[in-house]
C-alpha cells in the first residue's frame, strides 16, 4: 500500500482546529461551543500523532493519550456546569451567562 | 614655637585631684534628683542644690590650695576618667585638665554660682516652681564645669551644649510669658549658629591634627599651615561670638534678660557668656599661628565693646543696660585675648573681676526689682538710695569697679587691657578708651536714675530692703568687687604664665600716661552723665527723639531688624516657596497622575464584557500572536 504523505494529516488537523475555533467564536449554544472545543482538542491529537509518526518517536502518541484523559475530565466538569446553568436560567446560550463583569 | 616650650606638660592626678570629677558629678546628680523627685523635694530642693554647689566650691578651693603649694611646673594636672568611645582609629577619652586657668574658672563658677544660689533662695521664694529653677541652676553649674575642666575640645563641646541647654531652660523659665518663651528660643537658635562654628572647628582639628586634646592641638597648631590654623581660628571665633554675644551674633543677649535676674547674673554676666573668652585663651597657640584670625578677634571685640556701650546708654530697662554693659565688657576681654600673649592674663583678670562686679550689679538690680514689684523701667525708680541702703551701697561698689575708679577691681583689669590695646595698635587703643568713657557715662546714668533724683515710683509701690538671704551675697560680691583687683593684680600674670606661655609685664601702682588718660576719660564720662541725668527731672516715659544715635541705641542697633532682613525674611521666603512648590507642583502632579490612571482604568474596564465569546476571541488572537512570534523567530 502506497504510503500517504503524512503532511496531509497535519493539514487535516489544521482544518479541523480552524473549524473548531470558528465554531467556538460564532456559536452561542453552549453545547455546540463545547463540541467545537472537543473538535479542537481532537485536531490537536491528530497533529500530535501525525508528528509522532513523522519523527518516528512515541512522544506525540503519549501526549495524545494525556489530551484524551484531560478532555474526558473536562467534559465531565463542563457538561455539569452547562446543565446547572440550564437548570437555573432555562437557556444554554453562552451570551446569557454574562454576569461576570463590572 | 618658643612660647610653647614654656608651657608645662600636665602631670598625673594624685591626692585631691582624683576628686576633681565630683565637682561636676555632684551638681549633675542633684539636678537629676530634683527633676525626678518632683514635688517630694519641694521643701528642701533649694537647700540640697545650694549644698551641691558648695561642695564643688570646696573641692575647687582645695585643688587651688594644692596648686598653690605645688611647684610652678607641676600645677597643671590631667585626670583621665574613661574612654568615651572608639571609632576606627579614633579613640575619645573623657579627661579633666585642672590647670592654672581652669581652676580660676572653676572657683569663679562655683563661688559666684554658690552666692547666686543663696540669693535665689530669697529671690525665688514666692515662685511655685522654685525647685525646678534650682535643678536647672545645678545643671548649668555642672555643664559649665564640664566646659572649663575638659581636656579636649570634644568634651568642651559637650559642656558648651550643656550650658546652652541650661541657658535656654532658664531664660524661658517663666514660660507662661510669651516673650520669655520667645527669648529662650531666640537665644537657642542664635547659639546654634555659633555651635556650627565650633563643630566645624573640632572636625577640622580632628582631620588635620588627629586629636582634639588641648595640649596636642596647641602643639600641632604651631607646625601646621597658617591657612588651616586661620580656618580653625575663625571657626572658633564664630563659636565664641555665639556664646559670648559678640557682634554679629549679639542680638540674643538683651532678650535673654527675660529670665529671672539670678540667671542673668550667673549665666548672662559672670560665667556662660565669658566661655568665648575662655575658648580663645585656651586655643592661644592656634591663634598665635594665625595672625588673620587674631586680627578678626580684635576687630569683633572692638566693634562689640563700642556697640554694647552704645546700647547701654539708651535703654530704660535696668537689666538691658547691664546686658549691654556685659556685651561691652566681654568685648574688652575678647580684645585682650585677641592681642596675643601680652593680653591673655589681662583677659582672664578682667573676666574674673567682671564676674564679681557684674554679678553684684545684676543681683543688686534684682534686689531693686524685688522691692519695686518687678518693675524694670528705670524711669519708675529714683531716690532708692534711702529706701534700700544695702542694695545701694553694694551696687555703688560694683559701679565704682566697672567704671574703673582707682584701686577698685575694674581699675586694674580694664586699664591693663586699654594699655595693651594701645601697645598693639593706637586706633584700637583709642576705641577701647572711648568705650571706657561711654561705660562711665551709662553706668552713671543708671546710678542716677535708680538711686538718686526725685521719686518717680508708680502708685502702690513701696520699696523695701530685701531679706538677708539676698543682701549677704550682695555684700560678699561687693567686697570682691572692691578687693579682687588689687589682690590679683601682681599675682595673676605669673600664675597663668606656665599655662598660657605669657610673659609677665612690669606693673606698678603708679598710673602710666595711658592710665592717666583713662582716668580723665572716665571722669569726663561721669561728669557728662551727671550733667545730663543728675540735675533736671527725668520724664516718666522716654522722650520722643529724632536723634539717630539715640534711636539706634534704643532699638539695640537694629540687630533684630538686620537679622530679620538678612536671614529670617529670606528663610521665610524660601520656606513659603518650598511650601508653594510642594502644594502646587508636586501635589498637583501626583494628584493628576493618580487621576489619569483612574480614568485609564475606567476605560480599560470596558474590556470586561462578560461575553465568553469575546474572551475566547482575545485568547485566539493571543495564541495567533504567540504562534506568529514563534514561527518568525524560528525563521530568523
Amino acid at each position: 500500500m502506497a504510503m500517504m504523505n503524512p503532511e496531509n494529516y497535519l493539514i487535516l488537523a489544521a482544518l479541523l482546529f480552524a473549524i473548531g475555533a470558528v465554531g467556538v467564536l460564532t456559536r452561542r449554544n453552549a453545547l455546540v461551543a463545547f463540541m467545537c472545543v472537543e473538535l479542537m482538542l481532537n485536531a490537536c491529537n491528530l497533529a500530535l500523532v501525525a508528528g509522532s509518526h513523522i519523527h518516528g518517536v512515541l512522544d506525540g502518541q503519549v501526549g495524545a493519550f494525556f489530551v484524551m484523559v484531560v478532555a474526558a475530565s473536562e467534559v465531565v466538569v463542563g457538561l455539569a456546569i452547562i446543565v446547572m446553568i440550564y437548570r437555573t436560567r432555562r437557556s444554554t446560550s453562552v451570551d446569557d451567562a454574562n454576569l461576570l463583569k463590572l | 614655637m618658643i612660647l610653647l616650650e614654656t608651657i608645662a606638660e600636665p602631670v598625673a592626678a594624685t591626692g585631691m585631684f582624683t576628686w576633681a570629677w565630683t565637682m561636676i558629678a555632684v551638681p549633675a546628680v542633684v539636678a537629676g534628683l530634683l527633676l525626678l523627685a518632683g514635688k517630694l523635694s519641694d521643701a528642701w530642693g533649694h537647700l540640697l542644690a545650694t549644698a551641691a554647689v558648695a561642695w564643688s566650691f570646696a573641692i575647687a578651693v582645695c585643688l587651688f590650695a594644692e596648686q598653690l603649694l605645688a611647684p610652678a611646673t607641676e600645677r597643671a594636672v590631667a585626670a583621665p576618667l574613661y574612654t568615651w568611645f572608639s571609632v576606627g582609629e579614633w579613640s575619645f577619652q573623657v579627661g579633666l585638665l585642672v590647670d592654672q586657668l581652669s581652676i580660676l574658672f572653676a572657683m569663679l563658677i562655683t563661688g559666684v554660682g554658690g552666692l547666686i544660689h543663696v540669693y535665689s533662695i530669697g529671690y525665688m521664694s514666692h515662685d511655685p516652681r522654685r525647685r525646678r529653677f534650682f535643678a536647672y541652676l545645678n545643671l548649668f553649674i555642672a555643664a559649665m564645669l564640664v566646659l572649663v575642666l575638659a581636656d579636649n575640645y570634644l568634651i568642651l563641646f559637650v559642656g558648651w551644649e550643656g550650658v546652652g541647654l541650661a541657658s535656654y531652660l532658664l531664660i524661658s523659665f517663666w514660660q507662661h510669658k510669651p516673650s520669655a518663651a520667645a527669648a529662650g528660643t531666640k537665644a537657642f537658635v542664635m547659639n546654634r549658629v555659633g555651635d556650627l562654628g565650633m563643630l566645624m572647628a573640632i572636625s577640622t582639628m580632628l582631620a588635620m591634627f588627629g586629636s582634639s586634646k588641648f595640649t596636642e592641638v596647641n602643639a600641632a597648631a604651631a607646625e601646621t599651615a597658617p591657612l588651616w590654623a586661620t580656618l580653625i581660628g575663625l571657626f572658633l571665633l564664630l563659636g565664641a561670638c555665639g556664646k559670648s554675644a559678640q557682634v554679629p551674633l549679639q542680638a540674643w543677649l538683651l532678650d535673654a534678660m527675660e529670665g529671672p535676674t539670678p540667671v542673668s547674673a550667673l549665666i548672662h554676666a559672670a560665667t556662660m557668656v565669658t566661655a568665648g573668652v575662655y575658648l580663645v585663651v585656651r586655643s592661644h597657640a592656634l591663634f598665635e599661628a594665625a595672625p588673620t584670625a587674631q586680627m578678626a578677634v580684635v576687630i569683633v571685640a572692638t566693634v562689640t565693646l563700642l556697640a554694647g556701650a552704645w546700647i547701654g546708654t539708651s535703654q530704660d530697662d535696668i537689666k538691658k543696660v547691664l546686658a549691654g554693659s556685659t556685651m561691652s565688657q566681654i568685648g574688652y576681654m575678647m580684645l585682650a585675648a585677641g592681642i596675643g600673649p601680652a593680653g591673655y592674663a589681662f583677659a582672664i583678670f578682667h573676666l574674673l573681676t567682671h564676674g564679681f562686679f557684674k554679678a553684684n550689679m545684676f543681683l543688686g538690680a534684682g534686689s531693686v526689682m524685688h522691692g519695686m514689684n518687678d518693675d524694670v523701667d528705670m524711669r519708675h525708680y529714683g531716690a532708692l538710695s534711702k529706701a534700700m541702703k544695702v542694695t545701694f551701697l553694694t551696687f555703688a561698689m560694683g559701679y565704682l569697679a566697672i567704671i574703673g575708679f582707682p584701686f577698685f577691681s575694674g581699675y586694674f583689669s580694664k586699664d591693663h587691657i586699654i594699655e595693651a590695646a594701645f601697645a598693639h595698635n593706637t586706633f584700637i587703643g583709642v576705641c577701647a578708651l572711648i568705650g571706657a568713657g561711654i561705660t562711665a557715662f551709662y553706668m552713671t546714668r543708671l546710678m542716677l536714675m535708680t538711686f538718686f533724683g526725685e521719686k518717680r515710683w508708680l502708685p502702690g509701690v513701696h520699696p523695701h530692703e530685701s531679706p538677708k538671704v539676698m543682701t549677704i551675697p550682695l555684700i560678699v560680691l561687693a567686697i570682691l568687687s572692691v578687693g579682687a583687683g588689687i589682690v590679683m593684680n601682681f599675682w595673676i600674670q605669673t600664675w597663668l604664665e606656665p599655662a598660657l606661655g605669657t610673659h609677665a609685664h612690669e606693673l606698678s601702682l603708679v598710673p602710666t600716661p595711658v592710665g592717666w588718660a583713662t582716668m580723665a576719660v572716665v571722669a569726663l564720662g561721669v561728669v557728662a552723665g551727671w550733667l545730663v541725668f543728675g540735675r533736671g527731672s527725668i520724664p516718666a516715659t522716654a522722650p520722643a527723639t529724632n536723634n539717630p544715635i539715640t534711636l539706634a541705641g534704643r532699638n539695640v542697633l537694629f540687630g533684630d531688624q538686620v537679622n530679620d532682613f538678612l536671614f529670617v525674611s529670606p528663610a521665610t521666603a524660601l520656606a513659603s516657596g518650598v511650601d508653594t512648590t510642594d502644594a502646587r507642583g508636586i501635589d498637583t502632579a501626583l494628584d493628576n497622575s493618580g487621576r489619569a490612571f483612574a480614568g485609564l482604568s475606567t476605560q480599560m474596564r470596558r474590556l470586561q464584557t462578560g461575553y465568553a465569546r469575546s474572551y475566547a476571541l482575545t485568547m485566539v488572537f493571543g495564541a495567533l500572536v504567540v504562534g506568529a512570534v514563534l514561527i518568525l523567530t524560528q525563521l530568523g
